[in-house]
């Protein structure tokens, strides 16, 4: 197990490598002079000189790829160009939002995705899997903002029934220690602040979870009826064990493998939409600092999410096949 | 005579050859006809888009945020531009970004796809990390990336949705000649002596389009999300004016409260675009998968 792990880790080298590569030529493709196109309408002689400085415009361009991948491994991952601010401190302060939406999109669509996959695994053809396929086929096809606004409008303004807006009510005074405010709450003992966050989560959640729902509810369903099919499922059941005894030890055991792959691919394709989704419901997240970056031309700001996204992608795939080697021995001896 | 006595008499047929059996199949698919249908319309009102448009989609033909009505079938929005009109001419912007984009995918990933798993060696292992550092990224932050880059505009935008599914369809097209490598018939051409490129080009790549003409399809349907997706964070085609779906919906936001038809119209137009596109893939992929032959 400790060998797969080591191999995996080196095999995510070359890919760091790239996407560092990649990412140091997105600020030196951007058109015109840099320091026009990074610094635009903020620039001043100082900033200018500051900014060459850092990104050592003068010195040959191996050199400047070295330097800029030395100072991020050290932790340096640049500065916003409108209020200088370091990226990484910023966006500590705003991931622990997107990791609660992220997190809730995952809870909603494992927790709604599986027991429809399962339920339209039970009666192939029947009307209850006809209603679930098309389900998860209207998840896939709907983009995440136009679900979102649909919530909005359905649940925050005709119904009036849930927030639409922030992570929290404005009038809450708070002070969030870890910033997951899920937790923070809870160990406050503010029970009614902890209640109205789980309310402010429900949408944004629904929303940024219709399509892994989707796609989990369907392999889920792929994956129970080929199992299902199998000669030991009809074993099991011929001697005679019960129903729910064939479905949790000899069904549902087997069926996990694809899943678990699946829920793991999940990831980056949330944190992709988590973009889209905050911005809709106005949630203090990395995603919404993103958008605004992208208006305000803070291109530092873009590159280092787009790394830290990547890696973080990387590291939860890593997890996930770790995990799958665990749950499946077959894999280990490859 | 031989093969007729092997074959099973309820399994032998009249060869129809690969697209007219995909063909006959999909004619019996009924949820894949519904996305031919969804297509259809979504296709007619793009190209037909100048000629049955009742407004011009960039001029103000009532006044402010009209409720639907016979002269405005979708109502109009803030400027009083006519909504179904634009709905229409967004579909061609749709249309053609989408389609540019899958083809222009298909072509990067093609021929990434086909050296990698033709010559194999240590270009497939090049090949093979480029894609997976593209992978590693979230395909929306990488368009966004791209188009930050790159500026804002139509080709901009096709470009970068381009580049974020060609990796996709390359690893698709590396896996297939992969698996074909082995197949009899390309072994027997490589006994006969042919060359490595004529193997591929006439033996392994007309066997290997059939998975890459399914992801296609079903691409179509993310692209086209993902082209609003990028208009509605203020991505979309250069000039804010153009009746792009995403563009039109950050507008549309701004109303939902005293006008939420205009988010269910441009939203519906995006949503059976995609569920066409879907509904046709998941039909393709069946009615092209030999194994589910009957």
């Amino acid at each position: 197990m400790g060998r797969y792990i080591v191999r995996r880790l080196i095999a995510a080298i070359p890919v760091l490598i790239g996407l560092s590569i990649l990412l140091f030529a997105y600020i030196r493709i951007l058109p015109g002079d840099p320091c026009v196109a990074i610094l635009g309408q903020h620039r001043t002689p100082a900033a200018c000189a500051a900014l060459r400085e850092h990104l050592g415009l003068d010195l040959p361009l191996w050199q400047q790829y070295i330097s800029y991948l030395l100072k991020t491994l050290s932790g340096d991952l640049g500065s916003s160009v409108v209020n200088s601010q370091p990226f990484l401190g910023e966006f500590l302060t705003r991931f622990p939002g997107t990791i609660e939406l992220t997190a809730g999109a995952l809870i909603f669509s494992i927790g709604v995705g599986i027991p429809l996959g399962r339920l339209a695994a039970r009666k192939v053809g029947g009307w209850v899997d006809g209603l679930i396929t098309g389900v998860s086929l209207f998840g896939v096809s709907i983009p995440v903002f136009v679900l979102g606004l649909a919530l909005v409008v359905i649940f925050g303004v005709i119904l009036g029934w849930l927030p639409t807006q922030g992570r929290i009510d404005a009038r809450a005074r708070f002070d969030a220690t870890s910033g997951i405010l899920l937790i923070d709450t809870l160990f406050a003992g503010r029970l009614d602040l902890f209640v109205d966050v789980v309310r402010h989560l429900v949408l944004p959640s629904i929303a940024l979870g219709s399509i892994p729902l989707a796609i989990i509810a369907r392999i889920t369903r792929a994956s129970v009826i080929e199992v299902a099919n199998e000669d030991y499922v009809r074993t099991a059941r011929s001697k005679g064990l019960k129903e729910k005894t064939v479905d949790n030890r000899h069904v549902m055991r087997n069926a996990w493998l694809p899943v678990t792959t699946v829920v793991g691919l999940q990831i980056g394709g949330l944190l992709g939409g988590a973009v889209l989704t905050e911005t809709v419901f106005v949630w203090n997240g990395v995603g919404r600092w993103v958008v605004d970056a992208i208006q305000n031309h803070d291109y530092p700001i873009v590159q280092s999410t787009i790394l830290v996204f990547a890696v973080i992608f990387l590291i939860v795939n890593l997890i996930v096949d770790v995990g799958y080697a665990l749950l499946n021995p077959k894999i280990r001896y490859q | 005579m031989f093969r007729a006595a092997l074959v099973d008499p309820q399994i032998a047929r009249a060869s129809r050859g690969l697209w007219g059996d995909a063909a006959r199949r999909l004619r019996r698919n009924r949820p894949a006809l519904v996305g031919l249908v969804c297509i259809v319309l979504f296709a007619l009102a793009a190209i037909l888009a100048p000629f049955i448009s009742p407004f011009d989609p960039y001029a103000m033909n009532g006044s402010s945020l009209d409720a639907p009505s016979l002269t405005h079938l979708f109502g109009t929005d803030l400027l009083g531009r006519d909504i179904f009109s634009r709905v229409l001419y967004g579909a061609q912007i749709s249309l053609f970004v989408g389609v540019g984009a899958v083809v222009l995918a298909l072509v990067i990933g093609g021929v990434l796809g086909a050296i990698a798993g033709g010559f194999g060696g240590r270009i497939d292992g090049v090949i093979m990390r480029l894609t997976d550092v593209f992978l590693s990224i979230p395909s929306i932050l990488l368009a966004i990336g791209i188009v930050t880059a790159l500026g804002r505009g139509m080709v901009q935008l096709m470009f970068a949705i381009a580049v974020s599914y060609a990796p996709t369809f390359a690893r698709l097209l590396r896996g297939s000649l992969l698996a074909l490598r082995e197949a009899d018939y390309v072994v027997a051409a490589r006994t006969i002596g042919a060359s490595r490129m004529r193997i591929l080009v006439r033996h392994m790549l007309p066997n290997a389009l059939t998975p890459l003409i399914v992801q296609a399809t079903l691409v179509l349907a993310t692209a086209i999300i993902d082209i609003a997706g990028l208009g509605f964070l203020g991505l979309g085609p250069a000039d804010p004016r153009t009746p792009e779906w995403g563009t039109m919906l950050v507008d549309a936001r701004r109303f939902m409260q005293t006008a939420p038809h205009i988010v269910v119209f441009i939203g519906g137009a995006i949503v059976i675009s995609a569920i066409g596109f879907n509904l046709l893939g998941d039909g393709l992929r069946e009615s092209l998968d030999p194994k589910l032959k009957r």
